[in-house]
């Protein structure tokens, strides 16, 4: 195989459609954002599963005035909570939060802003903090602590945890489905593309075909061609994700992030999609490419 | 060399055959015209050695291969081993003298040095040296005719079939065409030239095989183009 021809051939061939491959280059790029934005989803959606699942509790809130004669559970009523809760099955511990205790939290969470000014001790209550072994717990928890003498009630955080899931799996879907609408453009513009180049390049494939040049030699340029433009499209798209960490995720979500509320988006996040991006771009260019010869072009 | 044995050709839309039962035999080395009026199946014989088609029935040899069997991935053998030339030239428009000589040789793969060495080699046989450099459009029609000989030439094909390849140009530059393809002839390659002129025929008393209506119907060792014997 010659493959300085075969070099020039795709340099001549990229030139001749530019606008084409242009065209090719930035819906292959939009596609495989789109896939990229999936991927990161995904990757956050399983490290902020990670990070809640040892931190997600149910709270038991105590009533007013239980929560503000005992400070440190040491009556009967919310000892005997207590040990209903220790001897539940699924509970891993319980820990007691005073109004007080509460309070500090509460300040901190809040520090700097108006909240944290219209608090007082007394609006907090106190709550047991049971953590479970197992999600399913909760439910046991729950059904132990209603209607309980001096409950209150019963919050269980993975409840509200569930809602951040929610968006952040429609994030991932979302852009799985524009990738996909994306990715059947692309596809279409490649094979289009590659029919075009063929067409124009009519006269030399068929002098190609006399003369008794073999498949490969006829083919390559063209699934060069279009494997060029995908790993173009990939690369693009990898510089896209990182430019929209940088300038949109890190400005929009910086403040849950800083929280704790959702892991950040590391630049390693981005380098880790990027060549599963190239090998998407890449091999859907390549499948396509040789689909469209196979079928529309006579070699 | 070339033998082609009761070969019928039939295509899908059409109710007459294109070629029925023609057997001939091409030594090596021999000049043939294949004559016969438009649609007497010309054409169809040269794109089935070409194995552009594959005959409906009936057997074609060159050289040692079974053309009709040839497996798909085997057909570039046969066609580096025959050179083609058409009556418009199929020069690449975007290249260089040089440039087209040295796309067929560098497309099947021929080194950068052997193709330096064969284009001018080729250039010179046809009368082009000194001309490498223009683009087909700065040329003669005799002399674009002379590049796509040089292209069909340069891999020394054992076969050259030349399709009509003076029907654009008029008789004195025909006269040179003809001219270099008996020069190519005589340095061994078998020539097989379909054409509709008269005065070439009668002046180069070569063999002349004439088909009608899809049959063989004369073929005579040297001969001219009207029946007249």
């Amino acid at each position: 195989m010659r493959t300085d021809f075969v070099v020039r051939e795709v340099v001549t061939g990229l030139r001749r459609n530019v606008t084409m491959t242009i065209a090719m280059v930035l819906t292959t790029a939009i596609s495989l954002v789109m896939v990229g934005t999936g991927l990161l989803a995904v990757r956050t959606i399983d490290r902020t599963e990670q990070l809640y699942s040892d931190r997600v509790e149910v709270q038991v809130a105590l009533t007013q005035d239980i929560s503000s004669a005992d400070t440190d559970c040491s009556q009967p009523i919310c000892m005997r909570l207590r040990s209903t809760l220790e001897s539940t099955p699924l509970v891993a511990s319980v820990r007691f939060e005073s109004q007080q205790q509460a309070y500090e939290r509460y300040l901190e969470l809040f520090e700097g802003q108006s909240l944290a000014d219209v608090v007082r001790p007394q609006s907090l209550p106190a709550t047991l903090r049971v953590k479970l072994t197992e999600p399913a717990g909760a439910q046991a928890v729950r059904q132990a602590m209603t209607d309980q003498v001096g409950v209150r009630n019963v919050i269980d955080q993975r409840e509200v945890v569930a809602k951040l899931f929610d968006f952040l799996g429609g994030v991932r879907d979302v852009a799985f489905a524009l990738a996909l609408v994306q990715a059947i453009a692309a596809l279409l513009l490649i094979s289009n593309t590659v029919q075009v180049s063929a067409f124009t390049r009519r006269v030399e494939v068929g002098v190609m075909r006399l003369v008794g040049a073999t498949r490969w030699y006829t083919q390559l340029p063209f699934l060069i061609e279009a494997v060029v433009t995908g790993v173009v499209g990939a690369v693009i798209a990898s510089v896209g994700l990182l430019v929209g960490k940088v300038l949109f995720f890190d400005q929009v979500l910086s403040g849950v992030v800083s929280n704790g509320v959702v892991p950040p988006v590391e630049v390693a996040d981005v380098l880790w999609a990027s060549p599963i991006l190239l090998m998407i771009g890449a091999g859907i260019a390549a499948v396509t490419g040789y689909v469209t010869l196979r079928l529309y072009v006579r070699l | 060399m070339i033998r082609l044995e009761r070969v019928t050709k039939v295509y899908a839309k059409s109710t007459r055959p294109a070629l029925n039962g023609v057997s001939v035999e091409v030594e090596r080395g021999e000049f043939v015209f294949l004559i016969g009026p438009s649609g007497s199946g010309k054409s169809t014989f040269l794109r089935l050695l070409l194995r552009e088609d594959i005959p409906t029935r009936g057997t074609i040899t060159i050289a040692d291969l079974n053309v009709a069997k040839l497996p798909r991935r085997r057909v570039p053998q046969l066609r580096q081993r025959i050179g083609c030339v058409f009556q418009d030239f199929r020069l690449l428009p975007n290249k260089t003298v040089h440039g087209n000589v040295a796309f067929a040789l560098e497309v099947i793969g021929k080194p950068p040095q052997m193709v330096r060495r064969l284009v001018p080699e080729v250039l010179e046989l046809v009368g082009l040296d000194g001309k490498a450099e223009r683009m087909p459009h700065e040329l003669s029609g005799g002399e674009q005719q002379r590049v796509a000989i040089a292209r069909a030439f340069a891999n020394r094909p054992l076969v050259l079939l030349a399709d009509e390849p003076t029907g654009n140009l008029d008789p004195d530059t025909s006269q040179g065409i003809m001219l270099l393809l008996e020069r190519i002839n005589r340095k061994g390659t078998t020539v097989i030239m379909a054409t509709h002129d008269h005065s070439i025929v009668d002046s180069m008393r070569r063999r002349v095989v004439e088909l009608s209506m899809g049959r063989l119907v004369r073929d005579d060792v040297v001969g001219v183009y009207g029946v007249t014997r």
